[in-house]
């Protein structure tokens, strides 16, 4: 591969006239001339290229790209199972790619099925009594759950509750979805095991609260033991209860957050129902409700009469609108075929493989890196830095080194619990031999540490680039073709 | 005389005018500065509420105003070059204020104070 | 395994979790399927989907993709990597965003662009929220009558519970009332303007001056276009918008009953640190190489938490790639001939549908590119009108009213396909 002519951006291969379509040569009797006034007059600046040259443009800068089909991908609390290739080939044989979403619903009754069948499932695996589908991603799932709850106080006229709860241990996205629902946020303290603080919770429960946002298992991989009793405070309190299904992974075959007392949840399909993730998305946010909360979710809905035909409609007390249509559909023809292809019984084995997985690496590797809450552990774990720290080498040292190893970086620098931490989640779908190489590898770096840290510390020396300068983007950003230009 | 809050914000008081800035140790824990988010001249601040936002390339962090009153200047300064503030944080001040009430300093950390409280907060 | 991790079962691993929470029963769900089987699945769902020859619009588009952006797409070391954190390995989603975000900031004729939004109707949401949190204390917005009327939904739900004021600037004859826009700026306090041109009815906007006075009153300028249109009308900024954006499906993405399309957001240099989401910068690495990162993160939830400037963690991802791969392919000729095939379509079917007397131009005096609204003549319905057209393999438009149907063409509608919809309305 010629790294010099294959490196450069599609604007540096643009010749004047070269295209790479084909579009008919229709006549249709007419021409259509704009008013000048509306036409733009700037030309943009777009490349001029052939397919050939496009296609291997992006072939070729693929190869400096790690997925999940690379190679192992520990990336915790994002869930970077394997993408059954089934699930991609579904998509071809469903028949959506040229469906309208506005088409008359007798002429879509196969798409609307797989929506009402895949709410339907995700309802009995979440212990919940619906789903909306239409939520885009995780952080949109988390808002529109919030706008559930917030529909249901105002519904009930009990317009005081204006705090959301978070544990200081809660994804990012939980604090920003509630300050953009509108609400302030409240942090609640972690007991030294990185579980919930009942008594600080207890303190800041009152009639101003208008939900507390939990994940189970939490970020540091621990299961919520006292959820009944956490359930129990905050229904006594008259708030509700929201599940962030980022880390439902390892509840799969056995809990279900309906059953712990959560009132709202959200799903990622791109982790636990493993659609690929795409580079950072499309992904799906799924939101389910208890029973009494249907009627708040967004429109459009999915219903299904008696006689089995499908329906696009609105709840009665609906909190409005999240998305253009019914959301990220491809994504739910793959969930839906993962769903199908493990069945009632595989999809039981899931939770416990990757618990057992998560905890067989931390338990291979707890010696030479600091556990600083000791297992087991549910789908991930955190350590907080190598053991050993003498010698300087940090945890960003030991991601970029792993990096040269052929391993995609864990989770660095979350949760903000600890100064180091490295989060590891390998999921049900890694082999014993590769979660054995990953611990060697993870054992040679804590041995290259304490005998020869320049070495961890200079890492990666073996990818496409190193040490990208990081301060100087965001000091002085270039984020277009244009900015680059010497002109500009 | 320099006066302090617990969140590393620091004001020189010269007479009716202050120079509000972050301190020494809060310019070290922050790492490389990329940004400084800064009010308007003409605006508002209000003792202990934030007035504006300091990013490094991995973190933020709001700017608490030591005292009411309202902004004189602004360091245009720090747009073009947010660095300045790790050069010399004492000396690149961020916004210049008038304080409409002296009494709120009297609540605020002298050099000694502030440093005993940085000694305790490193530890 | 178990021994390892000094457990006897997997369900010592589970010690903690109490039993009353323990799953008892099983989900419900079907027995595994083999791969032959969810072919015979999947075949059989597609069975009851009907294709319909494409004549409606309202954001979402049936145009031409060249093949050669699936392939593209199919890669697998794009399609399943995550967001792209450890740029070492991660140039190949860095550069391709990069290269997205420049193209779509040529479109909208702005400065900086971000690696995508969910949708046109939330990026309008964000732009929203972007321009009420600059503008500090100012909380109200006013929005066009002529939005789509799911855009004004979406507005109005991410809008309530930020104590943002939205209030309607009304239409007349098809357009934004420009007189009523001025009169309601002048009442003081507005944070942004929010119009779309083509508007909802495929109607085209004269934003001339509308730029200095929203400016006057420190007021923002959203314009929400969807993206192909932008290649032959006046941009966002050259009409001098402050923020872009608007749904990008129209870049040859398929329709997919509604998703994924591409949401895009653009702004100016002054803005970009206020924007949502991720952007992706360009740098040099150890050796001096030109190399992307992610940059300006402390913008985002995983760094400032619940003082982000939006929530968004997964985007759109790969569907950036789509329009990077698809704009490289068309390039500015390619496009420009896309919107001239579909405004000659939709002008040919226009004619030919009002020549049938039961249909005439609701705004016979406005311009339009692919799409416009149709009045119905009596006794004529428009749900008459969709259900006998889907009956012949037609989708004939979006029904507005009972009397009323908004109809759009591309360059997917052949001039026999047109003839066919006439021959419908021609029945009826």
């Amino acid at each position: 591969m010629n790294k010099e002519l294959y490196s450069k951006l599609i604007f540096e291969h643009s010749r004047p006239g070269r295209k790479g379509y084909s579009l008919p040569a229709y006549d249709y009797g007419t021409s259509t001339e704009m008013p000048r006034h509306l036409q733009r007059e700037v030309k943009p600046e777009l490349p001029e290229v052939d397919e050939p040259t496009v296609v291997r443009h992006y072939t070729n800068s693929s190869n400096n790209n790690f997925g999940v089909d690379t190679g192992f991908y520990p990336l915790g609390s994002c869930t970077m199972k394997y993408n059954p290739k089934t699930s991609e080939k579904a998509v071809g044989l469903a028949g959506v790619a040229d469906l309208h979403p506005a088409q008359p619903e007798w002429t879509v009754q196969g798409a609307l099925e797989t929506y009402y069948t895949l709410q339907t499932y995700l309802s009995r695996i979440g212990g919940m009594a619906e789903f909306t589908l239409n939520p885009y991603a995780g952080a949109h799932g988390e808002l529109t759950g919030l706008m559930v709850i917030r529909a249901y106080h105002a519904d009930r006229n009990d317009v005081a509750r204006r705090k959301v709860i978070v544990p200081d241990s809660a994804h990012g996205t939980n604090p920003a979805s509630a300050a953009i629902a509108g609400y302030e946020i409240v942090e609640v303290k972690s007991r030294p095991d990185g579980t919930v603080d009942t008594d600080d919770l207890a303190s800041k429960l009152d009639e101003t609260v208008a939900a507390v946002m939990m994940t189970n298992p939490n970020t540091v991989g621990m299961f919520e033991k006292d959820i009944p009793r956490i359930a129990e405070l905050v229904h006594a309190a008259g708030a509700l209860l929201y599940y962030d299904g980022a880390n439902l992974n390892p509840m799969l075959g056995v809990a279900r957050p309906g059953d712990m007392g959560f009132d709202v949840m959200h799903i990622n399909l791109h982790k636990t129902f493993s659609t690929p993730h795409g580079g950072g998305g499309p992904g799906a946010g799924p939101v389910g409700v208890r029973a009494g909360l249907e009627k708040y979710l967004p429109s459009p809905r999915v219903f299904r009469d008696e006689s089995g035909v499908f329906h696009v409609g609105k709840g009665e007390k609906s909190l409005g609108r999240v998305s253009s249509w019914l959301g990220n559909y491809t994504v739910f023809i793959k969930a839906l075929t993962y769903i199908l292809s493990l069945g009632e019984e595989n999809i039981k084995h899931v939770g416990p493989l990757a618990t057992l997985n998560a905890n067989y690496i931390m338990y291979g590797l707890c010696d030479l890196y600091k556990l600083p809450i000791p297992g087991p552990c549910k789908h991930e774990f955190v350590f907080d830095g190598l053991a050993d720290k003498s010698t300087g080498v940090t945890t960003m040292h030991v991601a970029k080194r792993l990096l040269d190893f052929g391993f995609h970086a864990p989770t660095i620098y979350f949760p903000l619990l600890f100064h180091e931490s490295l989060m590891i989640e390998p999921t049900e779908t890694e082999s014993k031999e590769t979660l054995d190489s990953f611990i060697a590898v993870m054992r040679e770096i804590a041995r290259e540490a304490a005998e020869c840290p320049d070495k961890v510390k200079e890492a990666p020396h073996s990818t496409p680039m190193r040490h990208p300068d990081e301060n100087e983007a965001a000091l002085h950003p270039l984020t277009t073709w244009k900015q680059l230009q010497p002109t500009y | 005389m320099t006066l302090y809050l617990p969140s590393h914000e620091y004001i020189k008081v010269d007479g009716n005018t202050g120079y509000i800035g972050i301190s020494e140790f809060a310019a070290k824990q922050l790492g490389v500065v990329t940004y400084v988010d800064m009010p308007e001249e003409g605006d508002e601040v209000v003792a202990g509420e934030e007035f504006g936002a300091i990013e490094s390339r991995k973190a933020a962090s709001d700017l608490f105003s030591p005292v009411t009153g309202e902004v004189l200047e602004v360091n245009e300064e720090l747009a073009d070059d947010p660095t300045l503030i790790n050069k010399d944080p004492m000396a690149t001040w961020i916004i210049k204020v008038s304080i409409a009430n002296p009494a709120e300093l009297d609540r605020l950390l002298n050099e000694q104070a502030y440093a005993d409280f940085c000694a305790e907060e490193g530890h | 395994m178990l021994a390892a991790c000094g457990a006897a079962t997997l369900d010592d691993l589970y010690s903690d979790v109490p039993a009353s929470l323990r799953l008892k029963e099983n989900y419900g769900l079907p027995k595994e399927m083999s791969e032959a089987e969810l072919t015979r699945f999947w075949k059989e769902s597609a069975s009851r989907n009907r294709e319909l020859t494409c004549f409606a619009g309202c954001g979402f588009y049936r145009h031409y993709c060249p093949a050669a952006v699936e392939s593209i797409l199919s890669r697998s070391e794009f399609l399943t990597a995550y967001t792209p954190y450890q740029p070492e390995i991660s140039q190949g989603t860095l550069q391709y965003i990069f290269e997205y975000q420049s193209m779509m900031a040529e479109l909208c004729g702005m400065d900086v662009c971000n690696a995508s939004m969910y949708d046109g109707l939330t990026a309008t949401a964000e732009a929203m929220m972007m321009a009420v949190a600059s503008a500090k204390r100012k909380k109200r917005v006013l929005i066009s009558a002529t939005l789509n009327p799911a855009l004004a939904q979406v507005l109005e739900t991410y809008a309530c519970g930020l104590g943002i004021i939205l209030e309607t600037i009304p239409e007349h004859e098809g357009l934004t009332d420009r007189a009523a826009l001025s009169e309601m700026l002048g009442a003081g306090d507005v944070a942004a303007v929010i119009v779309a041109t083509p508007n909802y009815y495929g109607l085209l906007e004269d934003l001339t001056g509308w730029a200095d006075i929203i400016h006057a009153q420190k007021a923002m300028l959203i314009v929400n276009t969807h993206a192909s249109a932008l290649a032959v009308l006046k941009s966002p900024g050259e009409w001098g918008a402050d923020i872009a954006c608007g749904e990008a499906q129209s870049l040859g993405i398929p329709m997919n009953y509604g998703g994924p399309g591409l949401g895009y957001l653009c702004t100016t240099k002054a803005l970009m640190r206020k924007m949502p989401g991720r952007i992706v910068g360009a740098t040099t690495d150890a050796d001096g190489k030109r190399v992307f990162v992610l940059t300006l993160q402390a913008r985002e939830q995983h760094i400032r938490r619940h003082k982000a400037t939006s929530n968004i963690c997964s985007n759109q991802g790969i569907m950036t790639l789509h329009a990077a791969a698809y704009l490289s392919l068309m390039g500015y000729d390619g496009l420009r001939e896309v919107n001239r095939l579909s405004a000659d379509a939709a002008h040919s079917l226009v004619e030919k549908l009002c020549a049938t007397g039961k249909v005439s131009l609701k705004y016979p005096e406005k311009a339009y590119l692919n799409e416009t609204i149709l009045a119905l003549a009596e006794p004529l319905t428009a749900d008459a009108l969709i259900e006998e057209a889907a009956r012949h393999g037609i989708l004939a438009g979006v029904k507005h009213t009972d009397s009323e149907i908004i109809v759009a063409a591309t360059e997917m509608c052949s001039p026999d396909d047109i003839e066919r919809y006439v021959r419908i309305v021609e029945s009826l």
